[in-house]
C-alpha cells in the first residue's frame, strides 16, 4: 500500500471510528429521505477522489453485495396496502421502499468499507482494532486468519492434487465421503499447526497479550480530520429532519 | 572453570501418554561452540530441544542455560537466552509482516520504539533480509522464511541457538547461505539434523541421541567415520560421501 493521501495517511482506528459512525448515520435515515442519501454518496466520491482511488479499484469489489440485495429484489412483490403497476407487473409501495432501504444502505456501507479496506493494510486495521480496546483475543483470531488463510488453501490445494494424482474425480454424491475425510484431514493439520505455532510463540516470550508494535502515534489533529465524514453525514442528516417539519 | 551456556544433567522424561522418551541426558556446550545433535527418527532429539526452553517440564534431571535453571520463574529470560528456530517456518512466522514477526519476541521482553525498530533491522540484516522488512511472510520463498524465522531469535541476542533441522527442504544454494550466515554468527549453536554432511561442515563437535540417551559425544568427523557406530544408531552418509575426505569446518 502507497502512503499517498490524506486518507492514506490517517491512523486505522481514526478510519474505523469514523467508518462505523458514518454507516449508523445511514442506517438511522429514513429511506424516503432520498436526498440525503445522494448527499452521503457525494461525501464517499469525496473520499475516494481525495484518496485517488479510481473507480475501477471500487466497482468490481462492490459486487461482494449483490448476493445480499437477491433478497431485497423480491420484497416488491410481496406485500400489503398500496400498490403501484410498472410494465404491467403489480408491486407493493411497502416492499418497494423495504427494497430500496436494503439496497441504498447495504451500498452505501460497503462503498465505505471497501474505502477503508482500500486506504488501509490490513495489519495496521488489526494495530488500530487493539489500540480501540477491542478484546486481544478477537484481534489475535483475526491476525492469524490474516497470516494462515493461504498456508490453509496452500495445504488444501496440495491435498487436492494427492487426490487427483490417485485418480479421484469429484462425482454427486459418492464422492462426498472422501471429501468430508479431506475437510476432517485439513482440520486435524491446522489444529496440529496451531499447537506448533503456539510453542513457537511461547519461545519467544508470549504471556497471553500481544505486545503493541507501536506504529504511527494518533494525535486529536487526526480524530478532528477523521470525524469530518461522519460529522458531514449527521450535519445532512440534521437538516433533511428540519426539512421535513 | 568457565560457566558453559547449556548443561543437561539427569534428564528423563516420559509424555502423559506414558511414552518415555528422555532416560538420563547429560549434556554440556561450553559458550560459542556448534555442535550437532545426531539421531534417528523418535530418539527424542525434539523432546529434548522443547526441555532447552521449558516448553516440556516435568520429568527428572535439570537444564541450565549460562548457569541460569530452566524452571517457570525464569521462563522469560530463559526464553530470551535461548532461540529456537522451529523446522517450518510457517509455523515460527505468525504475524502479518516480516517486520511485526521480528518485532514480537523483543517487544515481549519491553522493547520499544527507536530501539525495537533497530534491532529488527540488524537481525534482518544479519540474515540478508532487511529488504523484505514490510513484507507479509507468504510472499517469500522458503529459504527466505527460514531466513526470516532466524532472525526472529537472533533480535533477542541469545545465549545459545538451537536449529531444529535447519537444511531440510531448502535448495542447494539455499542451504550453502544459511550455512553462511550461521557461520558469521558469534553464537553458541546447537543443531539438530539428519543431514550429516550439513553437520559435519558447520559444527566441529557432535552427539549422538539414540533410544532417549546420549550414546557418543565428539568430534563430528570421527563420529561420522565411525562405520559401526553409525549403522548401530541408524544414521547413514548420503551415496558417495567420505568424511575421511572432507576437511571439517
Amino acid at each position: 500500500m502507497h502512503r499517498h493521501s490524506p486518507v492514506h495517511r490517517l491512523p486505522a482506528e481514526v478510519k474505523t471510528v469514523a467508518l462505523v459512525l458514518f454507516v449508523l448515520v445511514v442506517v438511522f435515515t429514513p429511506p424516503r429521505w432520498f436526498g440525503a442519501f445522494a448527499v452521503y454518496a457525494l461525501l464517499l466520491v469525496a473520499v475516494a477522489s481525495l484518496a485517488r482511488i479510481p473507480a475501477r479499484v471500487i466497482g468490481p469489489r462492490m459486487l461482494i453485495e449483490v448476493p445480499f440485495l437477491l433478497f431485497a429484489v423480491l420484497m416488491p412483490f410481496f406485500g400489503t396496502g398500496d400498490t403501484v403497476q410498472v410494465g404491467g407487473v403489480t408491486l407493493y409501495v411497502s416492499g418497494l421502499v423495504a427494497a430500496w432501504n436494503i439496497l441504498i444502505k447495504g451500498t452505501l456501507g460497503v462503498f465505505a468499507s471497501i474505502l477503508l479496506a482500500a486506504t488501509t493494510p490490513a495489519r495496521d486495521l488489526l494495530m488500530g482494532l487493539q489500540r480501540l480496546r477491542v478484546p486481544s483475543l478477537i484481534v489475535q483470531i483475526a491476525s492469524f486468519m490474516l497470516r494462515y488463510t493461504f498456508v490453509v488453501r496452500d495445504e488444501m490445494a496440495r491435498m487436492r492434487l494427492a487426490r487427483e494424482a490417485r485418480g479421484f474425480q469429484a462425482t454427486g454424491v459418492r464422492s462426498w465421503p472422501v471429501l468430508a475425510q479431506t475437510a476432517g484431514a485439513l482440520f486435524i493439520r491446522s489444529y496440529e499447526r496451531g499447537e506448533r505455532v503456539h510453542l513457537a510463540m511461547l519461545s519467544r516470550g508470549y504471556d497471553g497479550r500481544f505486545p503493541d508494535l507501536g506504529g504511527t502515534v494518533t494525535v486529536p489533529r487526526d480524530w478532528v480530520r477523521g470525524l469530518v465524514l461522519p460529522a458531514c453525514a449527521l450535519m445532512v442528516a440534521m437538516t433533511a429532519l428540519a426539512l421535513q417539519r | 572453570m568457565t560457566v558453559p551456556s547449556l548443561a543437561v544433567e539427569g534428564l528423563a522424561f516420559s509424555y502423559p501418554d506414558g511414552h518415555q522418551a528422555l532416560f538420563g541426558v547429560d549434556l554440556r556446550v561450553e559458550r560459542g561452540e556448534r555442535v550437532a545433535v545426531l539421531g534417528p527418527n523418535g530418539a527424542g532429539k525434539t523432546t529434548l530441544v522443547l526441555h532447552l526452553n521449558g516448553l516440556l517440564s516435568g520429568g527428572v534431571g535439570s537444564v541450565c542455560v549460562a548457569g541460569l535453571p530452566v524452571e517457570p520463574a525464569n521462563y522469560p529470560e530463559i526464553r530470551r537466552r535461548v532461540g529456537i528456530v522451529f523446522q517450518d517456518p510457517d509455523d515460527q512466522l505468525f504475524m502479518p509482516t516480516v517486520r511485526d514477526d521480528v518485532a514480537f519476541g523483543p517487544a515481549n521482553a519491553g522493547v520499544r520504539g527507536e530501539e525495537l525498530d533497530r534491532r529488527v533491522l540488524a537481525a534482518l540484516a544479519s540474515v540478508g533480509m532487511a529488504d523484505f522488512v514490510d513484507r507479509p511472510p507468504h510472499h517469500l520463498s522458503f529459504g527466505q522464511r527460514r531466513r526470516v524465522a532466524l532472525a526472529t531469535v537472533l533480535v533477542m541476542e541469545p545465549e545459545i541457538l538451537v536449529l531444529d533441522e535447519p537444511s531440510s527442504n531448502l535448495d542447494p544454494a539455499s542451504r550453502r547461505e544459511l550455512a553462511d550466515i550461521l557461520r558469521s554468527l558469534d553464537v553458541t549453536v546447537l543443531m539438530v539434523t539428519h543431514d550429516l554432511p550439513y553437520a559435519l561442515e558447520l559444527c566441529p563437535r557432535a552427539v549422538i541421541l539414540s533410544a532417549g540417551l546420549v550414546a557418543a559425544d565428539g568430534p563430528t568427523s570421527t563420529l561420522l567415520a565411525d562405520a559401526p557406530l553409525m549403522a548401530a544408531h541408524r544414521l547413514e552418509l548420503p551415496f558417495g560421501f567420505d568424511p575421511r575426505h572432507i576437511t571439517p569446518a
